[in-house]
């Protein structure tokens, strides 16, 4: 996945997305032609006001939405015009979800929280006990060894986001997305998630990350800036 | 089956989080399985006790009274009231019914005991050695009447077990004589066995009384007619009061169940055919079985439709947890979907929910149901132990009562309560799973 030879190969792309809703009687028109490449191995930030698009984008390449009009290509399949179905399992096995408020399953401990993607595996096979020593390696890996029958309330801030990386990495997705990783964190903590994002992106992981904190994307190497449903500004670091 | 178990356990889990709030859910359906099982035990208990009283009866059997007809409908004048079934209606019915194995005559009247200076009410029967059959009476002590006493006539009596007790307390009574009295006379009978102690039988509709054996003396029905005959005078406050009757009882009995309608109606143009007056009464037992047959599965419908009201009530209960429980886990739906789970996915989680819960409170109320027996038998128990004065008045199809659990009642009412669970929990988790999961996430 690190090596250099793949590095040229396009974890996911975008071509003239469109994206209308209605909310109620106005018609919004929140993406307006908008292409982007994301190289594998890209660390990406997505940046922009509020209202300009960058959530909308978000979820259109997490999945959880589709386009009105344009491509969406991920991982080489185009996704733009798959059922809910399908969708879902494109969002298990070819997406890793990080949110601003962590978003764990309350009543799970961390291990069956960075369980949980297994859960969802197309045709829902059994989790195996090989597959139970992973979660734990996860959750070792973001530093929660000892902490793998907690719940998330006995946790940090930053140890419940830790959580949520281990879980993304859970399938081995083709992008990880950051919806503002850090939004909830005190300076200390953010330095340290974002060491961790940027360790995973050296090992090769391609990681889309929204924010609207200049110093958050400063660690991106390629950085996006929205405006009014467009890209106003592409900039590699 | 794996995904499924899984489901469940999810279920389980998610429920065990919110003990009191599931416990409330699932005791509605405990409580509605629970009443599907109790009414169904007591309802086929009762029945079946019924049912039991109509066998002993006998299948074969055509029971015909005597019955007093209304005062002054006969156009007697007199204190002598006759009434009821004749030695020529015996004949004819002997002579008729083509399929008859045999006709069993019985005569009957109220009188005293005494013997061994005390004394006690007893219902003095003239038979004939077929009775104690018919009646599933059995000797304890001694023997029963024989053909040879009818032939001779003789001044013997079988007592039941209650009139030793009363009359005899702990001496033997065999062999021993009993003063009956009738008519401003009396006559000794030497007394040749006791009959075995059997239960009462309650009334059955309004067409059968109830008959406590106890307390009967048994003597030949030639013995009767010679010693008694017809006609019985007795004394009542303020004056006489009399009667003439020839039987009081014909019990015919046909060699196949098959015939009993066929016989019953010959009896009948028979008894009509000579009699001026309504003064007897048929009982098919065959008839009676049929009417119970019907009367309980009419009773069994009527219980499980009002049961299973009572489980709807607790299904609309589930279904009000699981939209709150929907309602207040829009985020969690909102991750599982991000993470990967389909629409049947969210669906089968919540289902599972319901299943689970409804599910639980089945087996409880399974488990509740079963404790029917032991707690009806206990207060039985206990209010005979306690008060026995008031046990004493409560009719025996209470007081003998047996629940009997019904093997279907536990299926259906499980399958019920499954079923509402089911039922009720598919809008709910419909719901929880066409909520957009990008609104779900957004949820607080």
């Amino acid at each position: 996945m690190s090596t250099a030879s793949t590095a040229s190969r396009l974890a996911a792309r975008i071509i003239d997305i469109h994206k209308f809703y209605e909310l109620g009687e106005v018609n919004v028109h929140a993406l307006r032609g908008v292409s982007a490449e994301f190289p594998e191995g890209d660390f990406v930030a997505i940046m922009g006001a509020s209202g300009s698009g960058k959530s909308t984008m978000l979820n259109l390449l997490g999945g959880l939405d589709r386009p009105s009009s344009g491509q969406y290509i991920l991982g080489g399949v185009d996704v733009s015009g798959l059922t809910d179905l399908e969708l879902s399992e494109i969002r298990n096995q070819m997406i890793g979800f990080i949110f601003q408020s962590y978003n764990l399953i309350a009543q799970y401990t961390v291990l069956e929280n960075i369980q949980m993607p297994l859960q969802y595996r197309p045709g829902r096979p059994p989790i195996t006990a090989d597959e139970i020593d992973r979660c734990v390696e996860l959750g070792v890996m973001v530093g929660l060894g000892d902490r793998l029958d907690h719940k998330p309330f006995q946790l940090s801030g930053g140890q419940q986001q830790r959580v949520a990386i281990a879980r993304a990495l859970v399938n081995n997705p083709e992008i990880i997305l950051a919806d503002e990783p850090t939004g909830n964190l005190d300076s200390v903590t953010k330095a340290e998630i974002m060491q961790i994002l940027t360790d995973l992106n050296h090992e090769g992981r391609t990681i889309i990350m929204v924010t609207h904190e200049p110093d958050i994307a400063e660690y991106a190497r390629h950085q996006i800036t929205m405006r009014d449903g467009v890209i106003f500004d592409e900039k590699y670091a | 089956m794996n995904y499924l178990l899984r489901t469940l356990q999810l279920g389980y889990k998610s429920l065990w989080l919110h003990k009191l709030r599931s416990g409330l859910a699932m005791l509605g359906i405990l409580i509605g399985v629970t009443a599907v099982i109790w009414l169904v035990a007591l309802g086929e208990g009762v029945s079946y006790q019924a049912q039991q009283q109509i066998k002993d009866l006998g299948a074969t059997n055509i029971i015909v009274k005597s019955s007093k007809p209304a005062q002054g409908s006969t156009g007697d004048t007199g204190l002598v009231i006759a009434y009821g079934l004749t030695r020529a209606d015996y004949q004819r019915i002997l002579e008729s019914v083509p399929t008859i194995t045999r006709a069993v005559p019985m005569r009957e009247i109220s009188t005293t005991g005494r013997a061994q200076g005390r004394s006690a009410e007893v219902q003095l029967l003239g038979i004939t050695e077929d009775y104690f059959g018919i009646n599933q009476l059995k000797v304890s002590r001694g023997r029963l009447l024989a053909p040879h006493d009818m032939d001779r006539k003789e001044n013997v009596c079988v007592i039941g077990d209650a009139t030793a007790e009363a009359l005899f307390k702990h001496e033997d009574p065999i062999g021993k004589t009993i003063e009956l009295a009738y008519n401003n006379t009396s006559d000794l009978f030497v007394v040749v066995g006791i009959t075995q102690s059997r239960t009462p039988t309650a009334a059955i509709g309004g067409s059968l009384a109830g008959r406590d054996y106890n307390f009967d003396v048994y003597i030949p029905l030639p013995t009767f007619r010679a010693r008694i005959g017809d006609q019985v005078i007795t004394s009542r406050s303020g004056g006489f009061e009399g009667e003439l009757v020839e039987l009081n009882q014909i019990t015919v009995t046909v060699g196949d169940v098959e015939d009993v309608e066929e016989a019953a109606d010959i009896v009948t143009i028979l008894l009509e055919k000579y009699h001026k007056y309504q003064d007897y009464s048929i009982v098919v037992p065959k008839e009676l079985l049929r009417q119970a047959e019907m009367l309980r599965l009419m009773f069994n419908v009527l219980l499980v439709l009002i049961a299973g009201i009572s489980l709807v009530v607790g299904g609309i209960g589930i279904m009000n947890i699981m939209l709150a429980t929907v309602t207040e886990r829009t985020r969690e739906i909102g991750i599982r979907r991000a993470i990967g789970a389909t629409q049947p996915d969210i669906v089968w989680q919540f289902l599972g929910e319901t299943v689970v819960l409804s599910g639980t409170g089945g087996l409880l109320g399974v488990a509740a149901g079963f404790l029917c027996y032991p707690v009806v038998s206990g207060i039985q128990f206990a209010v005979q132990q306690s008060v026995p004065d008031l046990w004493a008045t409560i009719p025996p199809t209470i007081r003998d009562l047996q629940p009997m659990v019904a093997p279907w009642s536990i299926i259906a009412a499980f399958g019920i309560s499954v079923g509402v669970g089911v039922l009720f929990g598919l809008y709910p988790a419909r719901r929880a799973a066409m909520m957009d999961p990008i609104e779900a996430l957004r949820h607080e």
